[in-house]
């Protein structure tokens, strides 16, 4: 289990423990917090998951794929700390993690 | 106009309903929602049903689209194992299977699609499998392993993508096919001679342009299939995997406009102002394409649920769609936006022989769909360029040394 916290773009925090071995994304959607849209269901197919991981979080979230990046490369409003929620596995280490959302998902 | 307080039901508890209902509360719907599923489990993905689910990598709990005790804490009658029987559109009324009534509101008709069944002898006998739940799943699951004799009949996205699993699980593979091609319906020569390749070199034995005439079996048990030209494919057990069928029965029994699945608007609204349709069974507009026709897809399902949402709790209707799907089959994964229609050329970028390439179906200098097997940045762009219908250059599409954002700038 690991505290996250979820930004939207409009400020608004939502603060949710999530199991571990989900990923960044299921626990948002398993948590119905507005703003991963995550239309593919984690398949890394939509890049409609899209969040900004604070910077001290880097390291602990892991690499992406080069899947990932590729997705990633084409979505809007991507900054170096993008990653694609479905692809952060939820670890004991990511206690206390905060991502924040993009303004929309397209 | 809107009114919060509304009682919503919601007739089908797929992924379209699903969503419609957690959609509902999210946009600030206050009045009752109730959920009625056939199924005995609350909302959950599909797709991994054919694929990580099968093959083990997923359980029920992630399966889920949202966790059970979420229906609860968000006020969500959610009734399980139960159906629709009867629409009283005067009274709004839908009775259930089990007798209850329930007096509604605002009605979603999110019922779905079922699996066409062969109309050919043997048909009844066990060990004869499709995958629309994950009930079906869990038996297909039983029924493949190694050394186990799999024949997957229809070779569309559903029985490739269980033929592939059925490999990685140890089981031999024979896929059956109608048509001289696979995805014949849905995809170009190219893209079908690929992917029977690819499932080839991983062992799947094929039997193109062969008619099933019917099954033969031992003891109540599926033994084999039977082909027009009077050959036996043995079998410890078949998927059947020809196609679906939009349940709209309920909705044309009680008059409303049906066209092989329920007509909507671009509000996801029927014919009756109180009903809407989504998902599976609706037939609906696509702006981009200026026609109407009904998809199945867990995208579709999804931006109709907000279409729903939206028009129900008084919201803006969501921006237009790029209709989009994907299939995943070994280490490719294919991404479609758009559908080829009225399209006049067929543009290859990249080579099959890499295992990374896409196929672009064009209509003048204007993209309808694309096909992108390992290539993001062409299905990305692809789907832009086939949204805001920008012309393009036929030269710099097929043209690897020009990047796909060159493309489109």
């Amino acid at each position: 289990m690991a505290k996250i916290t979820y930004i939207e773009h409009d400020g608004t925090e939502h603060v949710v423990d999530v199991k571990t071995g989900l990923t960044v994304m299921e626990g948002a959607v398993k948590n119905n917090i507005p703003g991963i849209d995550a239309d593919c269901g984690g398949a890394c197919a939509c890049a409609t998951c899209h969040v900004y991981v604070d910077d001290a979080w880097k390291d602990k979230t892991g690499e992406s794929s080069a899947m990932e990046e590729s997705m990633l490369d084409f979505a809007e409003n991507v900054e170096p700390n993008s990653r694609l929620s479905c692809q952060i596995k939820v670890t004991d280490e990511l206690e206390g993690l905060i991502v924040r959302m993009p303004e929309s998902q397209h | 106009m809107s009114d919060l307080g509304a009682h919503v039901v919601i007739l089908g508890a797929g992924h379209a309903g699903g969503t419609a209902a957690a959609l509902l509360r999210q946009y600030g719907h206050t009045g009752p929602i109730t959920l009625i599923g056939d199924e005995p489990l609350a909302p959950y993905q599909r797709p991994p049903l054919s694929k990580a689910w099968l093959k083990g990598e997923a359980d029920a709990d992630s399966l889920a689209l949202k966790p059970l005790e979420f229906y609860a804490e968000h006020q969500i009658d959610f009734r399980p194992n139960t159906r629709a029987v009867k629409l009283a559109r005067a009274d709004k009324v839908v009775t259930l299977a089990d007798g209850q009534t329930l007096t509604y509101d605002v009605l979603i008709l999110a019922t779905g699609a079922r699996a066409i069944k062969l109309p050919v002898p043997g048909a009844e006998l066990a060990g004869l499998l499709e995958l629309r739940t994950a009930a079906d799943a869990e038996a297909l699951k039983a029924a493949v392993g190694p050394g186990k004799r799999l024949a997957v009949v229809g070779g569309g996205y559903i029985g490739l993508e269980v033929a592939a699993s059925g490999r990685a699980l140890g089981a031999e593979v024979v896929v059956i096919e109608r048509e001289q091609r696979l995805l014949a319906r849905v995809a170009c020569e190219s893209l079908s001679d690929f992917f029977r390749g690819v499932h080839e070199t991983h062992g799947v034995i094929f039997e193109m342009g062969a008619s099933v005439t019917g099954f033969v079996g031992e003891d109540g048990h599926v033994t084999g299939v039977t082909l027009a030209d009077g050959r036996t494919v043995p079998c410890d057990a078949a998927v059947i995997g020809v196609g679906a069928t939009p349940n709209d029965e309920l909705a044309a029994d009680c008059g409303l406009d049906t066209a092989r699945g329920v007509v909507v608007d671009l509000e996801a609204r029927t014919s009756d102002p109180s009903i809407f349709a989504i998902g599976d069974v609706a037939h609906r507009p696509m702006p981009i394409y200026d026609r109407m026709f009904r998809m199945e897809s867990v995208p579709n399902a999804l931006e109709q649920a907000k279409q729903a949402a939206s028009a129900i709790t008084g919201r803006p209707a969501p921006a237009g769609e790029v209709p989009w799907q994907w299939s995943d089959q070994y280490d490719l994964k294919l991404q479609i936006a758009g559908y080829a229609f009225d399209a006049d050329e067929v543009l290859l970028r990249g080579d099959p022989a890499t295992g990374k390439f896409a196929v672009f179906h064009l209509k003048g200098d204007q993209i309808q769909s694309v096909e992108a097997i390992n290539s993001p940045p062409e299905f990305m762009m692809g789907k832009q360029l086939i949204g805001n219908r920008k012309p393009v250059s036929k030269a710099k599409l097929v043209d690897l040394s020009v990047s796909m954002k060159e493309v489109v700038a």
